[in-house]
């Protein structure tokens, strides 16, 4: 029981940055009908505005210490960050070890900002072009973002640790009277995605602007017609679905080292998860992000792995291969998506 | 002539068989102790790869540039073959002969059967179907099969020849390296004429015949009542099938050539270096030709050639460039103007060419969907037409 249990919170955490990655590219499918193989770039400009952001708190200047020795015998070199100066040193030290989640704070707007510098700047030339040009495009922008990241800041992954408060393992077992030890984190990473998700579902149903968008989703040329400005709405949509990629990606730093191809990494099985789920389709696009990343955790047991040997590695592609030929629609996709 | 009833397709041939024939003089423009030897290309490794690219962006563009069907997933193709050719090196011997029509063979029968699943899509799920299918063989490639009860692809490490492999055909005289019938594919021939220096490999003289081979059967797939019919798919499936013809097997067919096509070009990278490891099935390697055929042309016969000699070359040359070139070229400027050149150039170049290859492939997806070719062809329109009067009458374009 707490084995099964365990399996499906390990896929919780994969499956959350699946379901956040794959909500952004269906919101994109869906408003503008652009196939953005950008998007998984999006997700690690997001992981490296928790890396620069962490960077930069910790800059700091050097003091001379006389009093104090170092092993060589030179005066030692005091360097203080300059947080720790200006807001005393353990406010200094704690904002320093929150840094990831502060990132937060800045991957919105920066997020926000590269969304529509893109969908303005590129996006919107190619909103009636051929789905291939599209593909072609994004693919394209998708090696330059990654190129520029890596000469910043190489090719190596960067440790980005979570805040001390947060590290460490909680046994999650100990209400219900077993044992299950689980990364804290995981759990935060695992919240903080429920609670996006949420958010965006509520934006879109509970809010005048959400249901012009959905209207627009519907039918764009009858709401076009009524009067309402509907592509500066889906511009603002590319926006959101930047940054929940970006938010995605910031708290996902802790987790997996970014390096700067993490994007691509999770683009492909993104791909594979909006597909499963259904082109067009929200919900189908979270409820295979979150099945998929369970059923990868699952297929990664030992007795899963030496039952079939390799099965961790190729269980998405199987399931999704599975689904397009069974279920041509993904589990939940809407009629007249993308049929041709 | 050869039945090419086009006489201009016959030129086109005749050109290519020109270039790749003559590419170790037409790639080595420059004396080899010069400054400039550094654009020079003539050297064996670099032409082999233009000609073994040539041959898989060709085969690409027969699926994409006809059918229209984006394949993200042609790498594993390519990876077969290799695996397949470097297989018949340790149980058969080093001749290339049968290791280049295993690798064909195993690649079309893959072809087949992933074309035969994927081709039931369209559109984006093709490709994404595609890049499923590559990705789980480059998965499997990777860790699955190369444990120690069934190592068929040696992992990591990459799958090669060892001293104590059957070779039950290798004979005393047959050299240790890939061959053809005793020719060593490294043996080179350098002809010193002057300051230059020109090589002449027998690997790259084989791949090229090769590309000339392949290149004739594209030539005449294009001109075909076959080349026809895919190219109805791409413009119309659907008045296709009404007119009571059923596409599918003709793109099946499309994509099990290209897949033929990937798998020789994989299967002559491992008789130049009898090596084949998972990475060149992954999807990274499926964008490559992708960008190669598209900045090149799609649709056409020269441009994928074209595509793979440009992207090959620039990555050579540029990848080579780092500070010290580039403090010599700006060293007639100004200190401060030196620097600053070298700055701003600096990331596009060296480790930075990718950088440089995404933003040409999105300019080209931009302003140029014809890739090199119909920037080559609206060159000669301008330069033909710029002698004459400006009110020339508009063209009329054909109603759909």
């Amino acid at each position: 029981m707490d084995a099964i249990l365990l399996q499906i919170l390990n896929g919780l955490d994969k499956g959350s940055a699946y379901a956040l990655i794959a909500l952004g590219l269906t919101l994109i499918f869906g408003t503008l009908g652009v196939v953005n193989f950008a998007h998984g770039a999006l997700f690690m400009l997001g992981a490296f505005c928790a890396v620069t952001l962490s960077k930069l708190l910790q800059l700091s200047f050097v003091t001379i210490d006389a009093t104090k020795k170092d092993f060589l015998g030179n005066p030692l070199k005091v360097e203080t960050p300059y947080v720790e100066a200006w807001f005393g040193p353990e406010i200094g030290a704690s904002i320093i070890d929150w840094a990831v989640p502060l990132s937060i704070l800045l991957a919105i707007p920066v997020m926000i900002a590269v969304g529509l510098i893109m969908e303005r700047g590129l996006i919107k030339h190619f909103y009636k072009r051929e789905h291939a040009d599209q593909i072609l495009v994004t693919f394209g922008l998708a090696i330059v973002l990654q190129e520029v990241i890596k000469y910043y800041f190489g090719a190596n992954p960067i440790q980005t640790p979570p805040p001390d408060a947060l590290t460490g393992v909680a046994n999650l077992g100990a209400w219900f009277g077993f044992d299950l030890p689980y990364p804290i984190w995981r759990i935060v990473y695992f919240s903080f995605a429920a609670l996006v998700i949420f958010g965006v579902f509520a934006f879109l149903q509970f809010t005048t602007f959400g249901m012009v968008v959905r209207a627009g989703m519907a039918d764009r040329e009858t709401v076009g017609l009524l009067g309402i400005n509907i592509d500066r709405r889906f511009t603002i949509m590319f926006a959101i679905a930047a940054a929940v990629a970006g938010l995605a990606g910031v708290m996902y730093a802790p987790i997996n080292p970014p390096n700067y191809h993490m994007g691509m990494d999770f683009l492909v099985l993104s791909f594979v998860v909006v597909v499963v789920g259904g082109m067009g389709s929200l919900p189908g696009a979270v409820a295979a992000g979150f099945l998929l990343g369970i059923l990868e955790s699952f297929a990664s047991t030992t007795w899963a792995t030496t039952t079939i040997p390799g099965i961790n590695q190729i269980i998405i592609y199987v399931v999704a291969i599975i689904v397009l030929l069974t279920r041509p629609r993904g589990l939940m996709g809407r009629k007249g998506v993308m049929e041709d | 002539m050869l039945g090419l009833n086009n006489k201009k397709d016959f030129t086109l041939l005749l050109v290519v068989a020109a270039l790749t024939l003559l590419a170790p003089f037409v790639l080595n423009p420059f004396p080899s102790d010069s400054a400039m030897a550094q654009f020079n290309a003539g050297y064996p490794d670099l032409m082999q790869r233009f000609v073994i690219f040539g041959i898989f962006a060709v085969g690409f563009n027969i699926l994409f540039g006809l059918t229209g069907y984006l394949s993200f997933g042609h790498a594993a193709f390519l990876g077969v073959g290799s695996y397949a050719s470097v297989w018949m090196f340790k149980l058969l011997s080093y001749n290339i002969v049968p290791a280049i029509l295993l690798a064909v063979v195993m690649a079309s029968i893959f072809a087949l059967l992933i074309g035969y699943v994927s081709l039931r899509r369209s559109g984006i799920y093709f490709s994404i179907l595609t890049l499923a299918f590559a990705q789980m063989s480059f998965a499997l490639a990777y860790s699955v099969l190369s444990n120690p009860k069934f190592n068929l692809t040696n992992g990591e490490t990459g799958l090669q020849v060892y001293a104590n492999d059957p070779q039950v055909f290798h004979r005393a005289g047959l050299p240790d390296v890939p061959h053809l019938f005793g020719l060593s594919m490294r043996s080179t021939y350098t002809m010193d004429v002057g300051a230059w220096s020109f090589s002449f490999n027998v690997g790259y003289y084989i791949s090229a015949i090769v590309l000339l081979l392949v290149f004739y059967l594209a030539i005449r797939i294009f001109r075909s009542p076959f080349g026809m019919m895919l190219r109805a798919i791409k413009s119309n499936q659907t008045r296709m099938s009404y007119t009571g013809l059923n596409p599918r097997p003709y793109t099946l067919a499309a994509f099990v050539i290209s897949g033929a096509y990937a798998g020789l070009a994989g299967g002559l990278m491992a008789a130049m270096d009898p090596l084949a490891g998972a990475e060149r099935m992954q999807w990274t390697a499926s964008g490559e030709v992708v960008l190669m055929t598209i900045l090149g042309g799609t649709g056409t016969l020269i441009g994928p050639i074209l595509g793979a000699g440009f992207i090959k070359y620039f990555e050579n040359i540029f990848s080579k460039i780092n500070d010290t070139v580039l403090h010599q070229w700006f060293a007639f400027m100004p200190d401060g103007m030196e620097d600053f050149m070298v700055f701003v150039i600096k990331p596009f170049v060296g480790k930075g060419w990718n950088l440089t290859l995404g933003i040409m492939f999105m300019l080209v997806v931009i302003f140029l969907p014809g890739g090199l070719v119909e920037g080559g062809q609206r060159l000669g329109k301008w330069i033909k037409n710029r002698g004459k009067s400006k009110d020339s009458p508009a063209k009329t374009e054909p109603a759909e």
